[in-house]
């Protein structure tokens, strides 16, 4: 099966230092994947040279076949990539309506529309509504971002990344910031979003335990910038030293 | 409803305005008018995206050395060429300068844009045999829709035909920076304004739409600028000099960046305080200094920021 996002012997240095030394990594189609590791193994940095953010200083990185090493964020989304952020990352000034709207006009290539009525714009708006239903913010559209509370805040956020209508989604530590009580609508709606909108695969940076066994297909552990293991859930859990390494804790 | 209601109301005093009002007032509302287009333009790029620019005098004498070039030099008195005219050449300088403005944010971009206008500022003043130096050069009076009004004298022309024809570009120019904020390019400004790097994740290319939004304002910089040197018959450096671009950001910031019409009241307001202040004491710069601090400090929406509606630009 070919891969859909591939890293190829993916380096980057910071000046002396290693962040990633040689990451390999083929993912197919049909995946929910976990990037996991202490702090400073390279997740980050893994996710943003993934993402064309930053420039990998050796190695490739081919998404759907083309090589989008350091591409930057516009040509990936346009590609079919998109990304979500640890932090909350909304539009505080614009409504939850115009925060997916925003990522709608892009991926319709309207964004240059000087004339155009956005308020006119069924295709749009229909869009809009149907992304915002699917994450539950279809009763506050008229809301200001900046006035959701924080899970809603995160749905909305990845919300207007699934507005692109991606392939491939990057998620990084989705739950992060949202109470322990919220985490699992967060991932539930998040998961059945993705079915629904046809999102090929999610790869998603967490630290959260009970969320990285609980919904991936798949695991890769990071440790000083290199794959330390690479597989489901089960041979990971059955590992003790990679346990011990990257979560932290001996398996119970 | 109250906001229609003052809106038209607001519309009817401006066209009954040479019937009521003295030739002096009438004076007075023309740069007013003139400043709100180019205003309307300054806040596409400060209200809507977020780029404060410290250098908008640039494109307004650019206008207005358009006007003064055209009708001393070249012999073109229509006004719809020189307002054109002022359009196009204001684009074409904000092209380079643009591509080079927008690769910076913040406060980078806003020394930028200032040391543009300071360039400019010097070319203006050294370049006599093009500019006529310090002294500036005239600005004849324009035929109006290529009617040369030789019958009325100075201040008729100004305050009868000129007014509504300016009064007339300020509407239409309203309503085209209304469209635009309110288009899907409208909405891409705003996602920038609110967080670049989340608007970039989302497929919107920054860079570009700043640069467009860059060009947009220059375009209503020029036409405003046009329109300001044929009252005072004049096009000199001072335009370009960075007090200027300092005034045209007062004015903003008095009217309210937040609101659609903040840089039309802003202007209106700021050159009828400016006339009332300067008559009473020549320490006008610094009654202006305090009135400033006050509105930043107690005011940041501005007149407009006064009345309980949502952003609308």
């Amino acid at each position: 099966m070919t891969a859909l996002l591939e890293a190829v012997d993916v380096r980057k240095c910071y000046g002396t230092f290693t962040a990633l030394d040689g990451v390999t990594l083929a993912i197919p189609a049909g995946q929910f994947v976990s990037i996991v590791g202490p702090n400073g193994a390279g997740k980050t940095t893994l996710v943003n040279v993934l993402t064309g953010l930053l420039a990998p200083s050796g190695g490739t990185v081919r998404f759907k076949g083309q090589d989008v090493s350091g591409v930057g964020p516009v040509r990936l989304a346009q590609l079919g990539m998109a990304r979500a952020f640890q932090l909350v990352n909304v539009f505080p000034g614009l409504t939850v309506g115009e925060t997916i709207a925003v990522a709608v006009v892009a991926r319709l290539g309207r964004g240059a529309r000087l004339f155009g009525s956005l308020a006119g714009d069924r295709e749009v708006w229909d869009a809009v509504a149907s992304v915002a239903e699917l994450f539950g913010l279809g009763a506050s559209l008229g809301r200001p971002a900046r006035t959701l509370p924080q899970g809603d805040k995160k749905l909305l956020d990845v919300a207007s990344a699934f507005a692109l209508q991606p392939e491939v989604i990057l998620l990084d530590e989705p739950t992060s910031g949202v109470s322990t009580a919220d985490k699992h609508r967060v991932m539930e709606v998040l998961v059945q979003a993705a079915a629904r909108m046809g999102v090929k695969s999610i790869i998603q940076v967490e630290h959260d335990m009970d969320i990285v066994f609980g919904y991936s297909d798949r695991i890769v552990a990071l440790h000083q910038g290199r794959v330390l293991a690479d597989g489901p859930p089960a041979s990971l859990q059955a590992n003790d030293e990679v346990m011990a390494t990257v979560v932290g804790r001996a398996r119970a | 409803m109250i906001a229609r209601a003052a809106g038209i109301a607001a519309v009817i005093a401006l066209l009954s305005a040479p019937l009521v009002a003295t030739p002096y007032q009438l004076t007075l509302l023309l740069p007013a008018f003139a400043y709100g287009i180019a205003l309307l333009g300054l806040n596409l790029l400060f209200g809507t995206t977020g780029l404060l620019s410290f250098g908008h005098a640039l494109f307004v004498a650019l206008g207005a050395y358009t006007a003064a070039w055209l009708t001393t030099r070249a012999g073109v008195l229509s006004l719809e060429v020189i307002v054109l005219a002022a359009a196009g050449v204001a684009a074409v300088v904000a092209v380079p300068v643009g591509l080079l403005c927008v690769r910076y944010v913040k406060i980078y971009f806003g020394m930028l844009t200032l040391a543009f206008g300071m360039l400019f500022y010097s070319f203006l003043y050294k370049f006599y045999a093009l500019t006529g130096g310090d002294e500036g050069i005239r600005v004849l009076r324009p035929t109006v829709l290529g009617l040369p009004f030789a019958g009325l004298d100075k201040v008729e022309f100004l305050t009868g035909p000129f007014y509504y024809y300016v009064l007339a570009l300020l509407a239409v120019a309203a309503l085209v920076m209304r469209r635009i904020v309110r288009s899907p390019f409208g909405l891409s400004l705003r996602a920038i304004r609110e967080n670049a790097d989340k608007a970039a994740f989302v497929g919107v290319r920054v860079r570009r739409y700043r640069f467009y939004a860059f060009v947009i304002a220059a375009v209503f910089g020029g036409v405003g600028g046009a329109l300001l040197a044929v009252p005072t018959g004049l096009a000199d450096p001072l335009l370009a000099y960075w007090t200027h671009s300092g005034n045209l950001v007062f004015m903003l910031l008095l009217g309210g960046f937040h609101h659609f019409l903040g840089p039309i009241v802003g202007a209106i307001v700021f050159i009828f305080l400016q006339d009332t202040v300067m008559s009473l004491t020549s320490y006008w710069r610094f009654v202006f200094g305090g009135l400033l601090a006050v509105v930043v400090i107690f005011f940041p929406g501005g007149l407009l920021g006064l009345l309980p509606s949502e952003r609308t630009a």
